[in-house]
């Protein structure tokens, strides 16, 4: 016995032709799930992917920085004399130490040798205010090397109206946050005066405003190349106060990380830890995606198994002949098992149709956002994938529906029908 | 001597909804080749209960029954599925023909089912057996669009395809007028004359059963005279 036993299909395909409408009904049932399901689940791994590669390529996979805070181990703890005794301090400072990472240089030409690092970047962050006239604004500068930057983490994405060659041939020049320049009034092209906390100042060049989405940060933020940061600190060429590390795996971060943490002494977190939120979003629009496809296709699946109910209450006379001229239960089970699953396929093959034309309109359609300056239509993911997810859903949910009426439509006693008549 | 093509022996059968009642008391019975035998009584004597265990449709019996020498008590359903596609032919008083199927193809689909010759050969097969019962006109129409009358013989037609040992029918006749029941009565007269096939047939028709070769007759369970 074939699995495919063409004169059961044919018949099936028979008894479906004939009642085109209500076959063309219990196929749009799954057409309509399945078609949800590819939009839904394009969507939204599309923005899913989006807003992970937002943190994923933006963010480095591990920053290993300085922080101040108070020191972990006490000068009492060394003394003898209080070896054993319960120490109880009050009012305990952070250390006063210096911003600047320690063994920054000796770090960075560890981490250059190490086959798992894709880049390292140094920056160098110091407090600053901008001047406008009399007006002073806080903020924030962070001196980087652009072109490393842009290459490891996508710099250029952040900068509109200006490159990022444009900062890294210019000593003398910044990327504005976007909220200062509004703030103060400014555009590209013109002079910003930069005071730094320890009173030195610079006048820049704006060549480009920083724009990351985030007002606050945006009111802030600026970047400048390393060595203006340095300058205006006042510090020499080995001065940073973070190292950006961008790795071939970003799965090894939070071992490389706590290695770091253990052989430099330094502080140092990876993306994940960070991050955490974002994975659980992630998941959890994925959970939704499918919980509501899965509904979707149950209510289809309620639709096959009401129709075909019906067609086998309408059809007992049909189904015991084929069972006195020799079709077998499992013959007569197979019909209409057989048309449950055409329906599903049909159904399924046009949803899949269907979830392709209408994501592709999505994919086309104007999306402009703030914080995203470079992305013009939504973002929609066409993974082959998921288009085999919904063919398997749809014909595992349509057997599902179609496996109890028909098991019922094999049981039928041929002689009550027969007699009866 | 020539072996009998159906033989039964000592069948009984019980309802037991909603009381027990033996509704089969103890039958013996056999149809020789080329035979065509009428089963006839009152209703509820037992005629088309006992007609369907000979069909092997109802297997909830006692005692013996072989057909063309092959015992059919036990056998499994799948199997006893098989011998009746290949070895009986139904004629029911009602013509059961598969409305959304055209003619043709409701003779061809159990010789379809028995696969034994490719679907042309069984095509020209149907199409000898339509002509044989005068409705090869409407090969191509569809089951619901033709008069009763050519529904019941195309459902003849059907019963003939794959050469049975033997045909059984349930009151053939019992929707016909009288001039399209003689003719199938004329039919089956043919078939047993020049095919050498079986007929036992169940009937009310008094003037249908005295043109046939024997009448068993029933009463209450039991064979009175055959």
């Amino acid at each position: 016995m074939a699995l495919f036993n063409p004169l059961l299909l044919g018949i099936a395909k028979t008894h479906l032709l004939a009642r085109k409408k209500q076959s063309a009904i219990a196929a749009l049932g799954v057409t309509f799930g399945i078609g949800v399901f590819i939009i839904m689940v394009s969507f939204m791994t599309g923005l899913n992917g989006l807003l992970d590669g937002l943190i994923l390529n933006r963010t480095p996979h591990v920053r290993i920085y300085n922080e101040v805070k108070q020191s972990e181990r006490q000068p009492i703890e060394d003394l003898a004399t209080y070896k054993d005794k319960a120490h109880i301090i009050h009012s305990i400072k952070p250390k006063n130490s210096q911003l600047k990472l320690r063994n920054g240089l000796a770090i960075r030409a560890e981490l250059r040798k190490d086959k798992r690092v894709k880049g390292i970047t140094p920056q160098v962050s110091t407090r600053i205010f901008y001047q406008a006239g009399a007006v002073q604004l806080n903020g924030n500068l962070a001196g980087m090397d652009v072109l490393e930057e842009a290459r490891l983490f996508n710099f250029q994405q952040y900068i509109v109206g200006g490159k990022p060659e444009d900062l890294a041939s210019n000593e003398n020049a910044i990327v504005l946050g976007a909220g200062v320049a509004k703030n103060l009034s400014l555009q590209v092209g013109d002079y910003v005066q930069i005071v730094s906390i320890n009173g030195s100042r610079e006048r820049l060049k704006i060549v480009g405003l920083f724009q990351s989405g985030l007002a606050d940060i945006d009111k802030v933020f600026s970047y400048c190349n390393i060595g203006t940061a340095q300058r205006l600190s006042g510090e020499g060429g080995d001065y940073f106060t973070d190292l950006h590390l961008k790795l071939h795996d970003i799965e090894a971060a939070a071992g490389m990380a706590e290695e770091l943490r253990n052989s430099w002494g330094v502080n140092a977190i990876d993306i994940k830890t960070a991050n955490a939120q974002f994975e659980t979003g992630t998941s959890i629009r994925n959970m939704i995606t499918y919980a509501v496809s899965f509904a979707l296709l149950i209510v289809a699946g309620f639709g096959i198994y009401n129709i075909l109910n019906m067609l086998i209450y309408e059809k007992m006379p049909d189904i015991a002949i084929l069972k006195a001229t020799g079709f077998s239960s499992g013959d007569v089970q197979r019909i209409f098992l057989y048309q449950a699953m055409m329906i599903g396929f049909v159904g399924a093959a046009i949803g899949l149709a269907f979830g392709f034309l209408a994501s592709y309109g999505i994919s086309q359609a104007p999306f402009e956002t703030e914080a995203l300056p470079t992305i013009k239509t939504f973002p929609v993911n066409f993974d082959p994938k998921f288009y085999i997810i919904g063919i398997i859903f749809a014909l595992i949910t349509t057997f599902l529906a179609g496996f109890m009426p028909s098991r019922k439509a094999g049981k039928i006693d041929p002689v009550d029908i027969l007699r009866g008549q | 001597m020539m072996k009998p093509v159906l033989e039964a022996r000592n069948i009984r059968k019980k309802f037991f909804d909603p009381v027990e009642v033996e509704i089969l008391r103890g039958l013996d019975l056999s149809v020789m080749p080329g035979e065509f035998v009428s089963i006839m009584g009152k209703s509820g004597c037992g005629k088309s209960t006992l007609l369907y265990v000979l069909s092997t449709m109802d297997t909830q019996y006692e005692g013996e029954l072989y057909l063309a020498g092959q015992a059919l008590q036990g056998e499994k359903p799948n199997e006893l599925a098989r011998i009746r596609n290949q070895h009986i032919g139904f004629v029911f008083q009602f013509h059961y023909l598969l409305p959304e199927f055209s003619v043709l193809k409701n003779v061809m689909l159990p010789a379809l089912k028995l696969g034994l010759k490719s679907a042309e050969e069984i095509e020209h097969d149907a199409m000898e057996k339509l002509r044989l019962l005068d409705v090869q006109e409407q090969a191509l129409k569809r089951a619901t669009q033709i008069s009763g009358g050519q529904k019941q013989r195309v459902a003849i037609a059907r019963a003939l395809i794959n050469n049975p040992d033997i045909i059984m029918g349930d009151e053939p006749t019992g929707n016909l007028d009288s001039r399209n029941a003689q003719r199938v009565f004329d039919i089956f007269r043919e078939i047993t004359a020049e095919q050498k096939q079986s007929l036992l047939i169940v009937t009310h028709d008094q003037d249908f059963a005295a043109k046939t070769d024997r009448i068993i007759e029933m009463a209450d369970g039991s064979i009175v005279s055959s």
